[in-house]
């Protein structure tokens, strides 16, 4: 039987600042999956995501992953001066994906209007949905969300939330940090304590 | 290919700010303005040190955007991006590094005649040749201090005194160019650093994420 690709961890640990955050953490994720992760304050909700995209280095665990991963987290890595559609066209560049990407990430969380704009003129919430423009137009399987509700009003609720399910539909993985319920479909639950 | 893009969008984002382009060279220039008025009009002495001052202010011009050349990309998650598309920081310092360098070096090199009117006009050439081999070896010390410091404060500062020593190699024989052999070992040592320095820059880019 061939086996199903997987993101795996196994017996993850986090250590920050000399503190420990979560250890013996087990994972396991397939294609159209959804993890929540869940937990206070301060309980390592982002540096799970920060580790599963390899920007942090486990203090014990394994991590395999074998998916194209966007990050989308709490720095949102948009130059001011330059103009929205830009921005993204920059980073689509690097994933080797064509403005035509962008275009439709751009009318998903419906910046179409603002792409012409410098991003220094935006709002928190319209940067917010840049960045998840950014994952949407990156063509990755595995999507890390950093409090993706975080200064979205209902309607881009609504249009993450069909974003999501039409990523998950297509195979794709979504895992998001959140407090609030941002209208994933069935998503395993993981609570940090 | 990733370098080339990354080269391209460093230089696109330093032309959206001309002031910032044109802040080196009028260091530069003002600095080869200044000496005439410090040490006085005679033109044997002013020829005899022009090179000195030219490397000086070369030198200190590359200094000028360290505190600007990472730090802003690692406060706003630009090298987060970066890192989680699997693209080395390496390859990021290398093209840090070259921008950085045709963003300043080739204006200081265009008003290199200006400056060397105003030190009384020794050959701009020799001066042309050794500016050319010795300003990649100070975009990458600048581009290595600029990781080492980069979210400190007072980095600027720091990351002058890590430079200056590490740049008099530059300076001795860039200076000397005219005498046999300076030219030969300004190259290597522009060689050695230009080796080095993208694998220190990302090295100590590193050490930051898991801070």
């Amino acid at each position: 039987m061939p086996a199903t690709p997987a993101l795996t961890v196994q017996n993850l640990a986090c250590t920050r600042g000399g503190r420990s955050l979560f250890e013996n953490l087990d994972l396991h994720l397939e294609p159209a999956s959804a993890l929540q992760i869940e937990g206070r304050n301060g309980a390592g909700k982002s540096s799970l995501l920060r580790l599963l995209a390899g920007l942090l280095r486990p203090a014990a665990g394994t991590i395999a992953n074998p998916f194209t991963t966007a990050f989308a987290g709490h720095d949102l890595a948009l130059k001011p001066n330059v103009s929205l559609r830009d921005e993204l066209t920059h980073w689509a560049r690097l994933d080797q994906r064509t403005a035509d990407h962008v275009t439709a990430a751009l009318t998903a969380f419906d910046l179409m209007p603002l792409a012409d704009l410098p991003v220094a003129v935006l709002s928190s919430g319209q940067k917010h949905r840049a960045a998840l423009a950014r994952a949407h137009a990156s063509g990755a399987q595995l999507w890390l969300l950093d409090e993706p509700g975080v200064g979205l009003d209902s309607a881009s609720l609504a249009r993450l939330a069909a974003a999501m399910r039409a990523h998950r539909a297509t195979g794709g993985i979504v895992i998001a940090a959140t407090h609030a319920d941002i209208g994933l479909d069935f998503p395993q639950r993981l609570v940090l304590a | 290919m990733i370098f080339v893009h990354l080269v391209r969008r460093d230089l696109g984002l330093a032309l959206r700010r001309p002031a910032a382009l044109a802040l080196p060279v009028i260091f530069f220039i003002l600095a080869a303005a200044l000496f005439p008025f410090a040490v006085g009009p005679d033109h044997t002495l002013l020829l005899a040190i022009a090179p000195g001052i030219v490397w000086v202010a070369a030198l200190l011009a590359a200094l000028l955007p360290v505190e600007t050349l990472v730090a802003p990309d690692l406060e706003d998650g630009s090298l987060d991006q970066l890192v989680t598309r699997g693209i080395a920081l390496e390859t990021f310092a290398a093209a840090r590094l070259t921008a950085h360098w045709l963003a300043f070096a080739l204006p200081l090199l265009a008003a290199l005649p200006v400056a060397a009117i105003l030190l009384g006009t020794p050959p701009v050439a020799p001066l042309a040749l050794g500016l050319v081999i010795g300003t990649p070896a100070l975009a990458a010390l600048a581009l290595v201090a600029a990781s080492l410091t980069a979210g400190l404060r007072g980095g600027g500062a720091l990351a002058g005194l890590i430079i200056l020593p590490l740049a008099l190699p530059i300076l001795i024989f860039g200076v000397a160019v005219d005498t046999p052999g300076a030219l030969s070992l300004l190259a290597a040592s522009t060689l050695v650093i230009l080796a080095i320095a993208p694998f220190a820059a990302a090295a100590a880019l590193r050490a930051r994420f898991d801070a």
